[in-house]
């Protein structure tokens, strides 16, 4: 499995084809969701953006209009910068600390986005325990799938923050 | 809500009714989420604060156990900044009274 480790100033990385697939794929569907009309009852957009005040809807609403398309083009940047360093048919990446930033900040929003579709609510929720289920369940089910890239984007971003942080 | 952890120290010397409202400070609180890493909550508190790694993983701790932990006080704009800046790092982050 993939993981970055520290190289000199760049944190690197070597992704097989189908990783880079993976990667390519989840993150197309982030900027997808960013890029249309939001449904506000959705709870990954609920999750992505959240009201800035938790008992005053109408303060959230107003600061919601001064913020939320820069909170979004950031997104859209982060996602972008992303996809433009992976290397489609796989291969090495090595990022320097600016990019390595963006590329932490894109993957914890795919990451919230699977996070939040696959009903991971609680930090009792076991992954590895949820995988197992659902393969007993039905291995070829997409739950199967979702779960493995989720846990797979979980030990790829350990892996970054570790070799970020030195 | 918790009391904040950063308190200006003549402000704790009134009581709550004396001071008004306007001039309370407000706090900014980060929220438990299931899907955030520890770690990369740690680096994000030292990165946008320059907490030193202690003070960071004291607070992510906060919020994990605890469910939430107040990372800045201060003028109502500048918590509604620090929490647009956490939020554009994914992390749940919210503007509330002290």
């Amino acid at each position: 499995m993939t993981m970055f480790v520290r190289s000199g100033t760049v944190c690197v990385a070597r992704f097989g084809p189908a990783e880079a697939a993976v990667l390519n794929e989840v993150m197309l569907e982030v900027i997808t969701l960013l890029s249309e009309g939001f449904d506000r009852t959705d709870p990954v957009i609920v999750r992505l953006f959240p009201d800035m005040y938790r008992d005053d809807a109408g303060a959230s609403e107003e600061l919601r209009r001064y913020l939320e398309d820069d909170l979004r083009s950031a997104k859209l940047e982060q996602a972008a910068l992303l996809l433009d360093v992976l290397p489609v048919e796989g291969g090495e990446v090595a990022l320097d600390e600016e990019q390595a930033e963006a590329w932490l900040r894109a993957l914890t929003d795919v990451r919230l986005t699977l996070g939040s579709r696959l009903g991971i609510d609680d930090d009792d929720v076991d992954i590895e325990e949820e995988l197992d289920e659902a393969i007993l369940k039905d291995p070829t089910s997409a739950r199967v799938g979702q779960l493995s890239v989720y846990q797979y984007l979980t030990y790829l971003q350990e892996s970054l923050v570790g070799a970020l942080m030195g | 809500m918790a009391a904040p952890q950063v308190v200006p120290i003549e402000e704790t010397r009134l009581e709550a009714d004396e001071v008004p409202e306007t001039d309370r400070p407000w706090v900014t609180v980060v929220w438990n989420d299931p899907v955030n890493l520890m770690s990369y909550v740690t680096w994000v508190l030292q990165k946008l604060f320059g907490f030193s790694k202690e003070k960071a993983e004291r607070l992510m701790l906060d919020v994990h156990h605890k469910g939430k932990a107040i990372v800045s006080s201060g003028p109502r704009e500048k918590m509604e900044h620090d929490a647009s800046r956490l939020q554009a790092y994914g992390l749940w982050a919210t503007v509330d009274k002290s």
